[in-house]
């Protein structure tokens, strides 16, 4: 299914609220949204939650021959899959560009920048080595994918066990995890990305752009980074024409992103270590809490209303009666309600203005049809 | 390869040169008889090919055409025997397609599309030869093909690589320095502006050092600029010479 172009008055509406530095869901500039990690029963399986974005991660292992040019390395695969239900736009013959965009920004991001020790993962050299494959799969689409794959392909790494070997001579034993616990991969440090979104030929940036303001903007930076202060990837893309300094700006902003990121990771990463020793519940199914309230409740967003009682009354006031109006019955709730406005209005000459209160306007449009 | 260093106490590079020279730069301009623009660079041992087609008619589907501007249409190509070992490449494999997503993203932010609405502009790149720092070859001989070809452009698109080792910024690094395994960054620049079009760095760098490599790959990349502006005016004297002016 093609992409539902965004209208003209919602680009207008998310371009000027980004110029007055508000962003729809309340977050400042430099905010990223609620980072979430989950386990699943098995070592090497985690979701990542980046606000409404998910993505699934998934590391296997298998004994191979290793490649001619490099007989002492292990063989790392990375694989990341945009899947249909993430978005009706993902079609399996429509997503090349992107797809290869992001797949090969994963791969500059952890397998040039080392993290992960190959030659650890030798058996006999020339002869057997193991081969680590991620799978990361989208689940959702909100915006920032390379971010939350990023994460998720590191959690993955980080968690992941891979079964123990021991060699005798020309006999190679694999052990099962019954008999010998698996041992975990050897990592020397973290990339984690950090997206960067440039509008208005770059004199605006946000971090961390959902879907809404992906579409808006003229191109996007990432940096990756890791807690050192390293920097393993940096790509521009999108057509954008950045300064020197912005980069510099950009990549420091990172360093301070990636600190508390990687707090957050190596807290999960604990947390379920302690679960399973403990011999308590854990996996998917566990952290989905059922029988209570407030399980699927959304987050309130944090939205600054305290000026707008007489902003409204202003502008409805000023406003221009239109030559037509269409009054819609709707059920809204939170931010559906504002996107939802943005979308009305489309006429030309008719200047529509959004505001962030709810009842008032639709009160004052049953004023506008009676005048008529 | 222990033992190897890639910069001598003296300052002096695998090949001879300073930390911040760059390799010897010939091109020509108009080889190709057939197509609407073309040109060959060689960097050292890199050698690249540049072909343009356009602004034509939207080939394919008409649907892709843009209302408002042309579309920039790349593809890279790298020869079998460009690389040390003879290495046959899938035309859709993944590195290609990246090539080619970043050339279009650089020569899209630089050719004046809006002069061309519902055209398209072919790039076609082929790497002869690989010996390092092949994405600014491709961009530079590019460059010189858009303007051979005669489609107004904002500024020169120039190109360069750099690399850090022993806390000294090297620009345009060779297929030795690259195999090393340090730090590499690439930068597509339009000199008049100082703005770029596209950065693309891989392998770990720390932070502080950032400016330090994005100055010398900039200063690089302004070196090839006035080379590549002494070609395009030697260009422009023969080929008026020959027309009799």
């Amino acid at each position: 299914m093609k992409e539902t172009p965004l209208s003209n008055c919602e680009r207008r509406f998310l371009l000027r609220a980004i110029e007055e530095k508000k962003r729809l869901d309340g977050r400042q500039t430099y905010d990223y949204r609620n980072i979430k990690i989950t386990f699943g029963t098995d070592y090497g399986c985690c979701i990542v939650e980046l606000g409404k974005t998910r993505v699934l991660g998934q590391v296997s292992c298998e004994l191979v021959s290793p490649k001619l040019n490099r007989a002492t390395e292990g063989i790392l695969f990375f694989n990341l899959e945009l899947s249909q239900m993430a978005a009706p736009a993902f079609e399996p013959g429509r997503q090349s560009d992107l797809l290869v965009k992001l797949n090969r920004l994963l791969e500059r991001c952890l397998r040039n920048s080392k993290c992960i020790d190959t030659e650890s993962l030798c058996v006999v050299a020339g002869e057997k080595v193991w081969q680590i494959r991620v799978d990361l799969h989208l689940l959702n689409h909100d915006g920032n994918i390379i971010d939350a794959a990023s994460i998720a392909a590191i959690v993955a790494l980080c968690h992941f066990r891979r079964p123990d070997v021991s060699v005798q001579g020309d006999e190679v034993t694999l052990y099962t995890p019954e008999e010998r616990d698996p041992v975990p991969l050897s990592i020397h440090h973290m990339p984690i990305c950090v997206s960067f979104a440039f509008f208005q030929q770059g004199t605006y940036l946000l971090v961390d752009p959902n879907e809404r303001e992906e579409r808006v903007m003229d191109g996007l930076l990432v940096i990756a980074m890791n807690k050192h202060r390293e920097i393993c990837t940096i790509q521009s893309s999108g057509g954008i024409m950045l300064l020197k300094d912005q980069v510099l700006r950009c990549s420091k902003i990172a360093g301070v992103k990636v600190l508390e990121i990687t707090e957050l990771i190596q807290k999960a990463l604990e947390n379920d270590q302690k679960v399973r020793k403990e011999g308590g519940k854990f996996g998917f199914a566990e952290s989905i809490a059922s029988q209570r309230i407030t399980a699927f409740k959304m987050e309130k967003a944090p939205i600054d209303t305290s000026d707008v009682e007489e902003k409204a009354e202003e502008i409805i006031a000023e406003a221009e009666p239109p030559s037509e109006v269409y009054l819609y019955w709707v059920v809204f709730s939170g931010t559906e309600f504002i996107s939802l406005l943005a979308s009305l209005g489309i006429w030309e000459g008719v200047h529509t203005e959004v505001c962030f209160l709810k009842h008032c306007f639709v009160r004052e449009a049953f004023k506008i049809q009676d005048s008529d | 390869m222990a033992g190897l260093e890639l910069l001598s106490d003296q300052g002096y590079r695998v090949d001879g040169r300073r930390a911040g020279e760059l390799r010897k730069i010939q091109a020509r301009m108009g080889v190709f008889a057939q197509a609407d623009g073309s040109a060959y660079i060689e960097q050292g041992n890199t050698k690249a090919l540049a072909v343009v087609y356009g602004p034509h008619e939207i080939r394919g589907s008409r649907a892709r055409a843009l209302p408002d501007r042309a579309l920039v249409n790349c593809q890279y190509s790298s020869a079998t025997f460009s690389t040390g070992e003879r290495k046959r490449r899938p035309h859709g494999d993944r590195k290609s397609c990246e090539m080619g997503l970043q050339l279009r993203q650089t020569f899209e932010a630089a050719i004046l599309t809006q002069l061309h609405p519902r055209s398209q502009i072919d790039i076609y790149v082929q790497v002869l030869q690989a010996d390092g720092g092949t994405y600014a070859a491709c961009v530079n001989a590019a460059t010189l093909a858009v303007l051979d070809a005669g489609i107004p452009m904002r500024d020169f698109v120039c190109a360069c690589s750099a690399g850090f080792v022993d806390s000294t910024a090297l620009a345009d690094l060779s297929h030795v320095e690259e195999a090393a395994g340090g730090p590499q960054l690439a930068l597509a620049l339009l000199p008049a502006s100082g703005q770029l079009a596209l950065l693309e760095m891989d392998a770990r760098l720390h932070e502080d050092h950032l400016e330090q490599v994005l100055e010398a790959a900039a200063r690089a990349a302004r070196d090839v600029h006035t080379l590549l502006d002494r070609v395009v005016r030697q260009h422009v004297r023969e080929a008026s010479i020959l027309l009799g002016d």
